[in-house]
């Protein structure tokens, strides 16, 4: 097999990764509280923003400042969801997607007026490996292997405790979780902050990768969307597959053709799943 | 235990229920019937705390519950097992159950309660990882149960719990309500199957349209003429 293909597929998967962090937290929103978080990549920008300016221009050290990022956007979801969700919840799905779309604007030229379009970089530069001749991005290898660890986290969680089997069953049975004791609007918050939380965490792998200016999500949340969509929206384990097979298309499209060309046949394959499987790949 | 006084409830213009009362004693076992749209779902959920009363007074214990949502209803003694069973379909039978014992109280003694739940329904420990959604009705019945009595409740609201079964299981979950108060548990009950409901109940209500037509003993409303013509067919 040719060996640049193979390190074209290797850096995929590595780019799956992040991605599939991404679509998790998306999903997992949608999937409980029936809300698409239209600006959600953008709180990974404000992620990557507060993880600029506390390491470059307030000196605090890398580690520290992702954890405050990871913190902080897990306080931002919870704000998110009780400005702009929780006063829509009972309102048809078309404001729901205008009040979050409005975020995504207010976020966006919120950002430019106070960062400007500048590109900024809070430079780190980590090495290249050289493994069996094919090289592989340092970054990328540490952001798929803490995007994994984060999934494998989200999912014991989910699995073993006690809110995380509530939230699995509010996705479920809306109503009747008040009558186990659960308070609806709770879980929401919680549901809310991990989302927050996980945008948060992109945002420190991405930071180590890629420049940060105010429009840096539109160049991965339409990519998301389109995740969470082909996997069937609110499907988690739907949502990661894709996300490989997207990070695939991109990463070998790009090695045979270009990258635009790439993004290209990713959409294109979208729009022709949504006329043969418009409920996703693993609707059953 | 359980008291309500003049209690009107009712979705959007549509009033379902209008000035009932009732009364259910600790450790008694209480039945209402009426026939399809009368009120009795209406009647628990308004209890459950599902649906704001509008009108009236509803009392646990003597305190005051009126004005609580279901989740904290929860924490105050009463489980609801709701009309059509209402099961998490995807999660497995244990998940329901530990998904019924959320609150904190239940918690703490999850294993316990757990072992003893599997002890009154021998079948549910047998499907223990079952996903729920794939079991029988009648199985799905006894979670339902089970789910509620997770929570160490006082009273335990049971709606239609007949509903969809085959005779034999109908039997078999009237037989339940038998060893569920041997337990020392209150039960309220809405049923349709008059007949076996009244083998269980100590007293019972009529409802129909809403309201309160009739209330009585078990025997006393075995032996009303209206009653056996109307609801049992005799």
């Amino acid at each position: 097999m040719d060996i640049y293909l193979l390190e074209a597929i290797i850096n995929g998967v590595l780019l799956g990764g992040v991605l599939a962090l991404l679509a998790l937290g998306l999903n997992l929103i949608f999937g409980v509280i029936d809300v698409v978080w239209i600006a959600y990549a953008d709180i990974v920008m404000c992620g990557m923003y507060a993880i600029y300016f506390l390491d470059v221009q307030y000196g605090v050290p890398l580690p520290l400042a992702f954890l405050i990022a990871i913190v902080g956007m897990a306080g931002f979801g919870v704000l998110v969801h009780l400005l702009i969700i929780a006063p829509v919840l009972n309102s048809p799905p078309l404001n729901q997607l205008l009040a979050t779309g409005g975020l995504l604007f207010f976020l966006q030229s919120f950002a430019t007026l106070l960062f400007g379009t500048d590109f900024r970089n809070i430079g780190v530069r980590l090495p290249v490996l050289e493994i069996a001749s094919m090289y592989v991005s340092f970054a990328r290898l540490i952001a798929f292997g803490i995007a994994l660890i984060g999934a494998v986290a989200l999912y014991l969680f989910l699995k073993r405790s006690y809110i995380g089997t509530a939230i699995r069953a509010i996705a479920q049975d809306r109503e009747i979780v008040g009558l186990m004791g659960i308070d609806q609007r709770r879980i929401y918050f919680v549901v809310s902050a991990i989302g927050g939380a996980l945008a948060g965490l992109a945002a420190c792998l991405l930071a180590l990768q890629y420049d940060v200016h105010p429009f840096i999500g539109n160049t991965f949340g339409p990519v998301i969307f389109m995740i969470c969509v082909l996997g069937g929206l609110g499907n988690m384990i739907g949502g990661f597959v894709a996300s490989f097979i997207i990070s695939q298309i991109i990463a070998i499209g790009g090695y045979y053709w270009s990258t635009e060309l790439s993004y290209v046949f990713a959409f294109t394959l979208f729009i022709v799943m949504m006329f043969i499987r418009p409920r996703g790949l693993f609707a059953s | 235990m359980l008291s309500l006084a003049a209690v009107s409830a009712g979705y959007g213009s549509f009033q379902a229920l209008f000035d009932v009362s009732l009364d259910v004693s600790r450790g008694e076992a209480v039945g209402v019937i009426g026939p399809n749209g009368a009120g009795k779902t209406t009647l628990m959920r308004v209890i459950s705390g599902i649906i704001p009363m509008r009108q009236g007074t509803m009392t646990l214990e003597g305190r005051s519950i009126g004005e609580l949502p279901a989740h904290r209803m929860v924490e105050r003694g009463v489980a609801h097992v709701p009309e059509n069973r209402r099961l998490f379909p995807r999660l497995s039978v244990e998940e329901n159950l530990r998904i019924g014992a959320f609150i904190p109280a239940a918690r703490a003694g999850f294993q316990e309660r757990l072992a003893w739940v599997y002890d009154l329904f021998p079948r549910l420990k047998d499907r223990r990882s079952q996903v729920a959604g794939t079991m029988s009705g009648g199985e799905q019945q006894m979670c339902a149960i089970a789910r509620a009595l997770m929570s160490r409740p006082k009273v335990l609201l049971m709606d239609e719990p007949s509903a969809g079964l085959a005779p034999l299981v109908v039997q078999q979950v009237f037989d339940l309500v038998h060893r569920i108060r041997a337990e020392g548990l209150t039960v309220l009950i809405v049923e349709q199957n008059v007949q076996q409901v009244l083998e269980v109940v100590d007293r019972a209500y009529l409802l129909e349209v809403g309201a309160i037509k009739l209330a009585g003993t078990a025997a006393e409303l075995k032996g009303n003429s209206f009653i056996r013509e109307a609801y049992m067919g005799l």
